[in-house]
């Protein structure tokens, strides 16, 4: 364990103590100690930018689970310092933020904190790790604590259906990407990423390229929130606002676009690759922006607008996948787009963050996010409107904030893709600057919505919850005060994010491009003159503040009037017809009789041991070698023969409990003749105490009746039962002759050897059991306590009379 | 098992004394385990079936008096014994689960073989007895 393990887990280390810290401390705010965590982790994770900066990486391993290639590495470089110092920087705005947005006496901050401090060591995790099962692990842990957190509130309605909805949805991505991961693993034997990319050649050329790539795809797609996965993203809004600001905008939803960078050199370069991303992402882009314009309610706007600018990201991750295809690191005309996405990234975080915050001080302070309520609260919140109006002039592509640099960047990127002159980019390649366009307007518009709406017009206290309206306290303008300063500065002085983050990071999506020594040189700067770019975005404007102006006119429209978002029917009617499709199937299987259960269980293992066993042809019966039956042995075995086909013709249970108690010690009996003495002893006692066990139930148990039982039924049982007893017998038969066909030389042999030599004792049953496979008996015990417990619960827990589950 | 409990005298006096030679043949198998037929498994059932012979002769409250145990707490305690045993391995820098055994001489026993699979083993004697006798205990009180 390293310095940077400690950093990664500390999260989770806090997490432990906070409970204790709330439970004892209670004069003090919760949030005050777990700020310090982000801080240092921002302060600790700053000391790496020299090193990235140089083209640098760091690794420091420690092995997990080696022998299935699963070690715990963390991988430092331009992509994923990037990532770790916007969860730990925006972290610790959000934490001092949720310190005044969340009280003290009311919320139980004990919960909140663990969940936050949850998700940031996960997300850490996710964006630091190299080995993918690692990262997958982390990505499980985000959707997790993502959903504890829209569930936060859990006694509304829709903060549970939104946490479900979000589980449901990334979970089922996450398990997409673990089998993508899986197939990556088959074509080039690691699961770690840099030896991927150092042998990208197998992936390429391996016919599980296209199946691994859509599988990663919808881990990244559900994860970001793309069309059509986008759903969740709006309901997630029910969590608490520090958390949308957090999880919901700035990070987790980038790790989708973290992946997707992350593997880019792997896939980079293909057309499948290329369309899918870019189409993808340009349909989020148009679909979140005009979603956005129908919402009524703040929140909800600033999460289409988050998926929406995600789309836009993503979009530019596909179109710059193509400097793979040329590999040319020089040509600006490939590396714009990577360079645009990862600027817009940090602005994203930037604006977005401010503005959900500005967002939670106007439902903190008037009670409601409606914008059919609110209105006129420029003089009553001066400082609140300010910021929100740079977060929006920003997100809007208006200068000189840093939203007008990426979106221009942005749409040069997306011109550029009319050059290509690949993919078939000459017919179809127009459609995506014209889509960016659009939906840019649509972006300019919703903007304009939420200011205007919010902070002009007519003040309207007659329909808002509270009395008096009037400007947060210092501590919660804070946070959103800092985001809303980095907007002015990032927007004045692009270059100082151009050498420290944004050519590391490029550096780090696109490596192998650039000749060694070589780096990207990135200067952003406004003023590029009049150029196509600049006359999009003077449209932008135009059209854009034309519709505002004829509002009026449109919004009675049917287009504005619905919210809904017509994927929200196929989920919640998928939803619904899964929950009754289990009912039906469970009504018809679960029919509370042991005796089918059984039969069930049987006919599955006869059919499948029997399929598998015909299907390699392995039936083998070899009577050579055996030694010969001693008359006694035959004895044994007729007795045992009987006893276990009398039982079924026995209607006295107690004489059915004796003669099945026969069977047992019988089977005690041959284990004794083939010198198996832990095993006699075992199944002697096994079958005692379940003698003892019978007697004490015995008074508990109705009499035996005698059943009237369709004699199809009994043809079936009788059926199975015959075909379970020659399965095995078969299967046993079919192993020996195995055994003496082939060289094949018994695992025994090693135990027999190494059982004095390695573990000192000389009961080789017992060794095996604590010793050479102590791990499985560990967890059998596990198993068996939990038995215990179950048998425990239901006996003792049992429902009575009409009580429903 | 209000009918079960029948307040006999033979039966009490020779159940205390079977009841102690079960308790000490089961000890004896619990710790031969290592070079001789026994271990945690066979063990713990021996023990779980002797205290089970009790309750077959007393009742609830004089046993629950004589072995003042909480079988389920029990499982607890073994689980915790087996983990920690693994986890031990792990300080020395060994792979979890590592075990070890070395000779000693003592006083009176001369050399005696004592290996961590012991502790181990005594994780799983406990679960063993610990979840026989509270599965048979949760039947045999349901008097509903």
């Amino acid at each position: 364990m390293t310095a940077l393990h400690w950093a990664t887990i500390s999260p989770f280390l806090l997490a432990i103590l906070i409970p204790f810290l709330y439970k004892y401390v209670r004069r003090i705010h919760t949030g005050w100690f777990v700020l310090i965590v982000p801080l240092v982790l921002f302060i600790y994770f700053l000391s790496f930018l020299p090193v990235t900066a140089n083209g640098d990486a760091v690794m420091r391993s420690v092995p997990w689970v080696p022998s299935l290639g699963i070690s715990f590495d963390l991988y430092i470089d331009g992509l994923s310092l990037l990532f770790a110092l916007l969860i730990s920087g925006i972290g610790t705005l959000v934490v001092l933020y949720s310190v005044y947005y969340l009280s003290k006496h009311k919320e139980k901050l004990n919960n909140f904190y663990v969940y936050l401090l949850l998700f940031m060591g996960a997300m850490l995790g996710v964006v630091l790790s190299d080995n993918l099962i690692v990262l997958y692990v982390f990505w499980e842990i985000t959707s997790i604590s993502s959903a504890l957190l829209i569930s936060y509130w859990f006694h509304r309605e829709k903060s549970t259906y939104g946490a479900q909805k979000s589980m449901y949805i990334t979970v089922f991505g996450g398990l997409s990407m673990l089998g993508g991961f899986s197939l990556l693993y088959v074509m080039t034997g690691t699961f770690s990423v840099r030896v991927i990319i150092a042998n990208v050649d197998l992936v390429a050329t391996s016919s599980l390229f296209l199946p691994a790539m859509i599988l990663i795809l919808l881990g990244a797609f559900t994860k970001s929130a793309q069309f059509p996965f986008h759903i969740w993203l709006p309901d997630a809004m029910e969590a608490p606002t520090p958390v949308s600001a957090y999880l919901h905008s700035a990070t987790m939803v980038k790790a989708g676009i973290y992946l997707v960078a992350r593997v880019t050199p792997i896939f980079g370069g293909a057309a499948e690759w290329f369309w899918i991303i870019s189409l993808v992402g340009l349909t989020t882009l148009i679909w979140g922006s005009i979603s956005a314009v129908r919402q009524k309610d703040l929140k909800s706007i600033l999460a289409f607008s988050t998926v929406s600018q995600l789309g836009m990201i993503m979009s530019l991750l596909g179109v710059g996948s193509v400097a793979y295809y040329f590999n040319d690191g020089d040509n600006a005309l490939y590396t714009t787009a990577i360079l645009a996405a990862v600027f817009h990234l940090i602005n994203h975080a930037t604006f977005k963050g401010s503005l959900f915050m500005t967002a939670g001080i106007i439902d903190h302070e008037t009670g409601t996010r409606d914008i059919r309520k609110l209105g006129g609260l420029m003089t009553l919140m001066p400082i609140t409107a300010t910021v929100s109006l740079i977060g929006l002039a920003a997100m809007a592509g208006l200068p000189p904030f840093n939203g007008f640099l990426s979106k221009e960047l942005f749409f040069t990127a997306m011109v550029n893709v009319t050059e290509y002159g690949i993919f078939s980019v000459e017919t179809w390649g127009i459609v995506l600057p014209v889509l960016a366009w659009i939906a840019s307007i649509f972006t300019f518009l919703y903007c304009a919505i939420l200011f205007f709406k919010t902070f002009t017009g007519k003040f309207q206290p007659e329909k808002l919850a509270v009395k008096e309206v009037h400007e947060a306290p210092f501590g919660m303008l804070l946070s959103p005060i800092i985001l809303g300063s980095l907007v002015v500065i990032f927007g004045l002085f692009p270059n100082i994010l151009a050498y420290t983050l944004v050519e590391p990071a490029m550096a780090a999506i696109l490596p192998g491009i650039l000749e060694p020594g070589e780096q990207f040189y990135v200067n952003i700067y406004h003023w590029h003159g009049f150029i196509l770019e600049l006359w999009m975005t003077i449209g932008v404007i135009a059209i854009g503040t034309l519709l505002f102006l004829t509002m009026k006119k449109w919004s009675q429209s049917a287009f504005y009037r619905s919210e809904q978002d017509i994927f929200n029917h196929i989920y919640d009617s998928g939803y619904n017809g899964l929950i009754k499709g289990s009912q039906v199937l469970t009504r018809v299987q679960m029919t509370g009789m042991l005796r089918d259960y059984f039969l069930y269980m049987c006919t599955f293992i006869v059919l499948i041991i029997g399929y598998t066993m015909i299907r390699y042809d392995a039936f083998a019966i070899n009577t050579d070698n055996l030694s010969p039956i001693d008359p006694y042995m035959w004895i044994v075995a007729i007795l045992l023969v009987v006893s276990v086909v009398a039982v079924p013709f026995i209607n006295n249970r107690i004489t059915a409990i004796i003669v099945a108690g026969v069977a047992g010690f019988l089977v005690a009996l041959i284990f004794t003749i083939f010198r198996a003495p832990d095993l006699a002893l075992t199944q002697l006692l096994v079958e005692t105490v379940s003698v003892i066990l019978f007697m004490l139930v015995f008074y508990h148990l109705p009499d035996l009746r005698k059943e009237k039982i369709k004699p199809s039924f009994k043809l079936i049982n009788l059926i199975v039962s015959i075909a379970v007893g020659v399965m095995i017998t078969l299967v046993s038969l079919s192993a020996f002759a195995l055994g003496s066909e082939t060289n094949f030389t018994s695992i025994a042999a090693y135990f027999i050897e190494n059982s004095k030599v390695l573990a000192g004792g000389y009961n080789i049953v017992n060794v095996i059991l604590v010793d050479f496979r102590g791990l499985d008996t560990m967890l059998e015990i596990l198993v068996l306590g939990i038995a215990a417990l179950g048998v425990v619960s239901l006996i003792k827990l049992r429902l009575k009379g009409s009580e429903d589950v | 098992m209000k009918q079960l409990r029948p307040n006999d005298m033979m039966l009490q006096v020779s159940m205390r004394l079977i009841t102690l030679i079960i308790f000490a043949f089961s000890f004896y198998l619990f710790l031969a385990g290592h070079n001789n037929p026994g271990g945690g498994f066979i063990g713990g059932l021996m023990t779980a079936s002797a205290i089970l012979v009790l309750y077959l002769a007393f009742d609830m409250k004089t046993i629950t008096k004589a072995i003042p145990f909480n079988f389920t707490t029990m499982i607890g305690v073994g689980l915790l014994f087996a983990v920690f045993t693994g986890i031990a391995s792990m300080l020395y820098g060994f792979p979890f689960l590592t075990q070890f055994f070395d000779y000693f001489q003592f006083p009176v026993f001369g050399e005696v073989e004592l290996t961590t699979a012991l502790p181990f083993d005594l994780g799983v004697y406990l679960v063993v007895v610990g979840a026989a006798l509270t599965i048979i205990l949760a039947i045999a009180e349901d008097d509903k």
